[in-house]
């Protein structure tokens, strides 16, 4: 079985991001890089299931600039097996890159693609369900829990009532939650290992398929800032502005 | 301009998801219709019929809409949607797992979570777990976009009622089953509709611990919520989390104890009117949000606070 997993170059996610001074975007200046947390247990969960002989190959892929090669250099120390940039111009919308990602999957013939549910970034959570639809694959997302048996994977997925569980045909698109497992920390000799592993590039511009932007951002701003509260130094006087000054309780 | 929302219901009763969903079409403005699609739904789809502020409504009705499955209903959306500018669905999971395919089949980039609309093109959203707030324009002929549920009021149910019409059913593509459901039973309002929450963190230290959260909760009616450290601790379910990637709430009042306040936590919550926070750390984040805090050990005071209410 050959699992693809996409990934993507985001702001780290301990970075608080801000947005620049003219309000036309947020400022990514000189801030920390990294792969997007989704994708990372992504990659681990593609990593373990070579790891225990279900799987024969694991593939990441990510669409972007050559800065990209960086996150792909860390996947591939996490264990994946040769990576693919396609190179775009630009960071490219989510429908763009499904796009993108459908001719990777029509070149690459995966049984699974297992990607994260969403980015930090634009926190959009489309990309998968949209790779799905183009494909017209069954889709498992918001996965917690995903077993491979015979010609379907069985996935428990997280539900705003609970959990669910579903078993999809393969080849399907799975994409990741948080609690699917917990990403491994790239040893040193996997890192240097990694530098030798095989990343191949493609340019976007020759797929011929329409990449342009659908969407406009007018403006970025910060959200609205609470007032500054009270500290209370005691139960008794908290139950009181309750009662008395927010009137939320009776 | 004509609009369809995309009811979010379980076969018996329309969600509060989907009231939110309409007012969010309402101020678009237009004809707004409402899909139910579903299996044995009529009831779901005559208690649709008698929202507020809609003109009519499609009811589809079979088995293979029973569990919502995002291949069917995607498909079964992408063929009803000709002649209509926008689809809507609200961004819970229901929403957000269908909806992008409905968008790809239309080959339209989908606008996710809005939290207003400023004109018929642009909407804002946030980015970045709340970071930032966007402002964007959609150029594509047909919006497709999700609703973030607490942004908007629920619409009213009136006593009179819309035709509900008929629907055809796409051929389903057979490539997805659904296997079971566990779906936590629980007295306690739901998290997302709930005017009060109490909600606990990585403090409490052990699941047995959370029954004092739980005790306040229930002498103030109220749900009872998670950080995602306490969910990955196993203290509760994962259904429980608060967050940028659980449940994005606002309720009336929202009472943190034992929760630092982390940005991820913070963009699910920052929106309730009152918020209360508990901490034995003075410097915790969460007090940078709260309108009264305390700092203080969470054992003592919470048991305090469950007598004085």
């Amino acid at each position: 079985m050959k699992i693809l997993v996409p990934v993507k170059r985001v702001v780290d996610y301990n970075v608080k991001v801000r947005p620049l001074s003219d309000n036309s975007n947020v400022d990514l200046n000189n801030v920390k890089m990294s792969v997007n947390p989704f994708c990372e247990i992504a990659v681990e969960e593609a990593v373990r299931l070579k790891e225990s002989g279900q799987a024969t190959e694991v593939v990441v892929v990510t669409v972007g600039g050559d800065e990209s090669q960086e996150q792909l250099r860390a996947c591939l120390a996490l264990g994946a097996d040769r990576a693919i940039l396609a190179q775009s111009e630009g960071l490219l919308e989510p429908l763009a890159i499904a796009k993108v990602l459908t001719k990777i999957v029509e070149s690459e013939n995966p049984n699974l693609v297992i990607l994260g549910k969403q980015a930090i970034d634009g926190d959009n959570n489309q990309t998968g369900q949209m790779l799905a639809a183009m494909l017209d694959m069954p889709q498992a997302t918001f996965a917690s829990e995903l077993k491979i048996e015979g010609d379907n994977a069985v996935v428990t997925r997280e539900i705003d009532g609970g959990l669910q569980t579903i078993s999809v045909n393969l080849p399907a698109i799975v994409t990741t939650d948080l609690r699917l497992n917990e990403p491994r920390y790239a040893s040193l000799p996997n890192i240097m290992q990694a530098k030798k592993k095989d990343l191949s590039i493609q340019n976007v511009s020759d797929l011929g398929i329409d990449v342009s932007d659908r969407t406009s951002i007018l403006s970025v701003e910060l959200p609205p800032t609470r007032e500054a509260g009270v500290m209370v130094d005691s139960v008794e006087e908290l139950v009181d502005k309750l009662k008395n000054e927010a009137k939320v309780i009776t | 301009m004509s609009i369809l929302v995309i009811a979010e219901h379980d076969n018996n009763e329309i969600k509060g998801s989907t009231l939110n969903t309409v007012t969010a079409a309402s101020k678009i403005g237009g004809d707004v219709s409402v899909l139910v699609a579903g299996s044995e739904s009529s009831s779901a789809a005559e208690q649709a019929s008698k929202i507020a502020g809609i003109s009519s409504v499609i009811h589809v009705d079979d088995p293979i809409y029973k569990n919502f499955l995002a291949e069917d209903l995607g498909n079964l959306v992408a063929s009803i949607a000709e002649g209509f500018n926008y689809i809507l669905a609200p961004a819970t999971t229901f929403g957000k797992n269908f909806l992008p395919r409905v968008a790809a089949k239309l080959d339209v980039q989908q606008i996710s979570d809005i939290i207003s609309v400023e004109d018929a093109d642009t909407f804002k959203r946030p980015i970045y777990a709340g970071s930032c707030i966007a402002t964007v324009k959609s150029n594509d002929s047909v919006k497709v976009i999700t609703v973030r549920t607490t942004a908007f009021d629920a619409s009213p149910m009136t006593d009179s009622s819309v035709t509900v019409n008929t629907g055809d059913v796409v051929d389903s593509l057979n490539n997805a089953n659904f296997v079971s459901d566990e779906i936590a039973e629980s007295d306690r309002p739901e998290l997302t509709a709930a005017e009060v929450i109490v909600s606990g963190g990585r403090a409490l230290g052990s699941s047995e611990n959370f029954k004092i959260i739980e005790a306040l909760a229930d002498k103030l009616g109220a749900a009872v919520g998670a950080s995602r450290a306490a969910v990955d601790a196993g203290y509760v379910p994962n259904d429980y989390q608060v967050g940028q990637t659980g449940k994005i709430v606002a309720p009336t009042l929202y009472i943190a104890i034992g929760i630092s306040g982390a940005i991820q936590h913070l963009a699910g919550m920052k929106d309730s009117k009152v918020i209360v926070a508990i901490n034995k750390d003075e410097d915790a984040p969460i007090f940078q949000v709260a309108d009264y805090g305390l700092v203080g050990d969470l054992f003592e005071a919470v048991p305090e606070l469950t007598d004085s209410v």
